[in-house]
């Protein structure tokens, strides 16, 4: 089911934290609320679910407008981050819930947990505590709880996020396996751009209360709107150089590097800008030579990861394939791929 | 409280139960005291009692002249104290949850109010209570003294449950409304069970209060058909008449023992109402 934002705003008291945010999720769509820290991530999502009512604006399932209908009547699975499983009741009876207070026969609440505990793999946990479940397994048990009403809408947040590096990488595909086998419309609210560049099809990142962007992960990689989303996604992070536009060209420092972009003519000479270079666009390829020393060298087991202190002083990183003839101090002149560099404003915005 | 005492090896701890044993005697003699005299005589002046007679414990099945049957006043001092417990219990499991939960208008204004009304000195009512309830024909009444013990340590029960409430997660809440429950449902099945201990402490805390009640059952409640135990074990040394120290000795007994069972079951439980409920 489709999920419209229209105009969205929320704050608390005087703290503005949302102003006039316009979202919408196809239906079946799995989207990425992607952000640091306290930008209205999870604000949003408890908008969505209804725990928060907006300050203004509306909110639509499909064509039915829930802006005023409380969490009771909307019909979404919500996983937590806490996963908020009640202690005090078995994995059976906290999957088995949402279904007791709609009144359901027992016989056949125990059946359809059962179906939906099969789907998430913990058919054997159903007599435990939550207490004594590992992260993982509270993490699934969450999962089925939200599942088990066939929510409309499901929202995950940070579902992640106490898990351990290996785990998450499992329940990665898990979770994006039951989104697609249950056509579901999801919303994952995260602050690791890996996760929402491989469970989703489309992210939306946000900054203070904001989108920023919304597109797919891939034009969301290769064209960024803005100099925070570029530098958002991708890891290792993308370098960012600081300098001025000059007859059509990026100038580094006095007579330092100099970069002819066709993005630039027309800017006006000095305009101050800043350019950036993903990792994997600095190195042995590419058209443009740079010298530099490097100040800082680190194997990740199959690629490479180096720090290059530019003659001026600012920093650019290189991804290569694993060699051992470059060591921190040494004095390197590789390749800049100029045509897949970046150039954005002051302000951060694109050129 | 309840974990086994740990030994250390390099601190002998004998000379601590030595000196506290010491400390702790004279009680010990009183308590023992007390128990033996009311099941012997003893000449007056000696220390060693003479015989063993069961003439002080007669209350039980024989009702003094002028004295209510202490089976009727036990069961009074039960009724009362059962009843108060469930009063505060009732109220104070919801009226905790509101405060703590619920955005009520002039929530500030009633938790600064529940915390004056803690600390008012209630015996300063007396008079008042007593001329009230006189003149709403509750008086000498089980119910009015009921009404009014529950609601003066009311404000003591509400403000440990708000405790207890405040260190519930919000999550669970969100959860369970977001499953679909209607927010009673939620209070019930959901955070209510997460506060049992506190509840359960605050039951036995509040039977052993309105067990051993003394001033209000005196004052609002005296007549013979709704007397209580404290009450009864009052009039006993007040009696000028046949002043008898050893059955005075036995009541007491009677009266504690009760007590002292709940203490020994529910030890643990009571524990508890220091371990959360100091926050808020
Ligand atoms: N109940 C509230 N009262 C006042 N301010 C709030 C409240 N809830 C959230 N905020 C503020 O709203 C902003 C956004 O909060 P939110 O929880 O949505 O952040 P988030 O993006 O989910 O961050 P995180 O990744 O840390 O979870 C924060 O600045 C926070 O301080
Ligand atoms: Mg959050």
């Amino acid at each position: 089911m489709r999920i419209l934002l229209d105009k969205f705003s929320k704050s608390f008291g005087s703290t503005k934290v949302i102003e006039d945010m316009d979202l919408e999720v196809g239906s079946g769509e799995m989207l990425a609320l992607l952000g640091p820290s306290g930008c209205g991530k999870s604000t949003t999502l408890f908008a969505v679910c209804g725990i928060h009512r907006p300050t203004a604006g509306r909110i639509l399932f499909g064509d039915r407008d829930v802006t005023n209908l409380p969490s009771q009547e909307r019909n979404v699975g919500v996983v937590f981050q806490s996963y908020a499983l009640y202690p005090h009741m078995t994995v059976e009876e906290n999957i088995g819930f949402p279904l007791m207070v709609k009144r359901v026969a027992a016989a056949d609440i125990k059946k359809q947990v059962a179906d939906i505990a099969a789907l998430v793999h913990i058919e054997d946990l159903l007599g435990r505590r939550p207490a004594q479940l590992s992260g993982g397994q509270q993490q699934r048990v969450a999962l089925a709880r939200a599942l088990i009403r066939r929510p409309d809408v499901l929202l995950l947040d940070e579902p992640l996020a106490n898990l351990d590096a290996k785990l998450r990488l499992e329940m990665r595909s898990e979770i994006r396996r039951l989104q697609k086998e249950t056509g579901i419309t999801a919303i994952l609210v995260t602050h690791d751009q890996v996760e929402a560049m491989s469970m989703c099809d489309r992210i939306a990142i946000m900054k203070s209360g904001e989108i920023v962007q919304i597109a797919t992960p891939s034009q969301m990689y290769n064209d960024p709107r803005t100099s925070f989303v570029a530098s958002f996604l991708g890891n290792p992070p993308i370098s960012l150089l600081k300098g001025k536009a000059e007859q059509g060209a990026f100038v580094l420092g006095e007579n330092g590097l100099r970069l002819p972009l066709a993005a630039l003519s027309g800017i006006p000479d000095g305009t101050a800008l800043s350019l950036g270079v993903r990792p994997e666009h600095f190195g042995t390829a590419g058209g443009v030579p740079v010298e530099g020393r490097v100040v800082f060298a680190e194997t990740q087991g199959r690629e490479n990861l180096y720090d290059v202190v530019l003659p001026d002083g600012s920093v650019l990183r290189s991804i290569q394939p694993v060699r051992d003839d470059v060591k921190p101090g040494d004095s390197v002149r590789w390749n800049l791929d100029s045509a897949s560099t970046f150039v954005f404003a002051e302000d951060g915005q694109r050129l | 409280m309840a974990e086994k005492p740990q030994t250390s090896a390099n601190f002998s701890s004998v000379p601590v139960i030595l000196l506290l044993g010491l400390f702790s005697l004279p009680l010990l003699v009183m308590y023992a005291y007390l128990f033996i005299d009311t099941i012997s005589d003893t000449e007056v002046g000696s220390l060693i009692p003479s015989e063993f007679t069961l003439r002080h414990w007669s209350f039980l099945w024989e009702t003094k002249t002028g004295k209510p049957n202490i089976w009727l006043v036990t069961l009074n001092t039960f009724i009362f104290a059962s009843c108060i417990t469930g009063v505060i219990l009732t109220v104070s499991s919801m009226a905790g949850y509101v405060l703590s939960r619920l955005n009520v208008p002039a929530r500030g204004f009633f938790l600064a109010g529940v915390m004056v009304l803690h600390a008012f000195p209630s015996v300063t009512l007396i008079i008042a209570i007593f001329i009230v309830l006189q003149w709403i024909g509750l008086y000498n009444s089980l119910i009015g003294v009921i009404l009014v013990k529950a609601a003066i340590d009311l404000p003591l029960g509400i403000w440990l449950m708000k405790g207890f409430y405040d260190t519930v997660p919000w999550e669970i809440e969100m959860a369970g409304t977001v499953d679909g429950a209607s927010r009673f449902t939620v209070w019930r099945r959901l955070v209510l069970p997460q506060i049992k201990p506190a509840m359960m402490a605050l039951g036995l805390f509040s039977f052993l209060t309105g067990w051993s009640e003394f001033i209000l059952p005196q004052v609002l409640a005296p007549g013979a058909k709704v007397q209580v135990l404290s009450v009864y074990l009052a009039s006993l040394i007040i009696d000028d008449n046949n002043f008898d120290f050893g059955t005075f000795k036995a009541v007491g007994v009677f009266y504690v023992v009760p007590v002292l069972i709940l203490y020994v079951f529910f030890q643990k439980h009571l524990m508890n109402i220091y371990g959360g409920g100091t926050k808020g």
